[in-house]
């Protein structure tokens, strides 16, 4: 029903903008969580969004989430001989976690969100206007 | 007359035209965050001018097809067009979340409208049938 396809644009947008903030969430999370080893220790998470047009849908498009990626930035080096989790030269490894960032990325994602309930809103009120048409 | 009902109107069409810009804007609202998304809206003036053209060719049998467009779908001519961004962004992105939000608004109301028209339309048309 291509009235209704406005539903899937902003619910994809819906679920697109959750999966962001849960990442958020993850980084934030885990943003203290050290290691002793630099290869194990956890990697900042962001989704990447894609724009995708169903062939025969018309033009507008939706948007996807393609994967979650790691970051690749380096993780911080600490030196804290006294740490359980410090290696052999007392070193540990903390997350190369943004935290500005998580929280800059968490005020994007929550306002994308609501402007797209928003909009569902409005579709939903105007679909049922549509329906009592004449009555 | 092509395309445009006897009964209702161009409303009838205006509301279909309405509905493509939201269904539009609520997919450059949902890829504001897509890098490379470039937003894109459709000239009202434009489909307008279009349907009220009507491009028809003779008919000169009562079977054959009629061109006229029932939709404003598949017409290269009246198709969406990119918007002019006011501050382009870095990774490629047009989408101004401000912009957007305002002609979702601007088509909601003029759907709304629409529909106010054809309902006083078929009320006006009721009272007719039923003489009351």
């Amino acid at each position: 029903m291509s009235s209704f396809r406005i539903f899937d644009i902003a619910g994809s947008a819906l679920s697109a903008q959750s999966v962001r903030l849960n990442t958020v969430a993850s980084n934030l999370a885990n943003a203290d969580s050290v290691s002793g080893n630099p290869d194990e220790v956890y990697k900042a998470r962001m989704p990447v969004f894609k724009a995708v047009t169903a062939p025969g849908d018309g033009p507008a498009a939706s948007v996807q989430v393609l994967g979650v990626v790691e970051s690749q930035a380096a993780p911080q080096q600490r030196y804290e001989p006294g740490h359980p989790m410090a290696d052999a030269d007392g070193y540990v490894y903390a997350p190369g976690v943004n935290v500005v960032e998580e929280m800059v990325n968490m005020i994007s994602a929550a306002r994308s969100y609501q402007s797209s309930v928003e909009v569902m809103n409005t579709a939903k009120d105007l679909a049922l206007r549509t329906l009592t048409l004449g009555k | 007359m092509s395309g445009i009902d006897p009964l209702f109107g161009i409303h009838a069409q205006a509301l279909q035209l309405q509905r493509q810009r939201m269904e539009l804007i609520a997919g450059n609202l949902a890829n504001a965050d897509t890098p490379g998304f470039k937003a894109r809206d459709l000239d009202f003036r434009q489909v307008l001018a279009a349907t009220q053209a009507g491009a028809d060719l003779q008919r000169t049998h009562a079977q054959h097809l009629s061109t006229a467009s029932d939709g404003l779908s598949g017409d290269p001519l009246n198709g969406p067009q990119y918007r002019l961004p006011v501050q382009p962004s870095v990774d490629g992105n047009t989408v101004d979340v401000q912009i957007e939000q305002a002609q979702f608004a601007d088509a909601a109301l003029r759907y709304q409208a629409g529909l106010g028209f054809i309902d006083s339309r078929m009320k006006s048309l009721m009272s007719a049938l039923t003489g009351q």
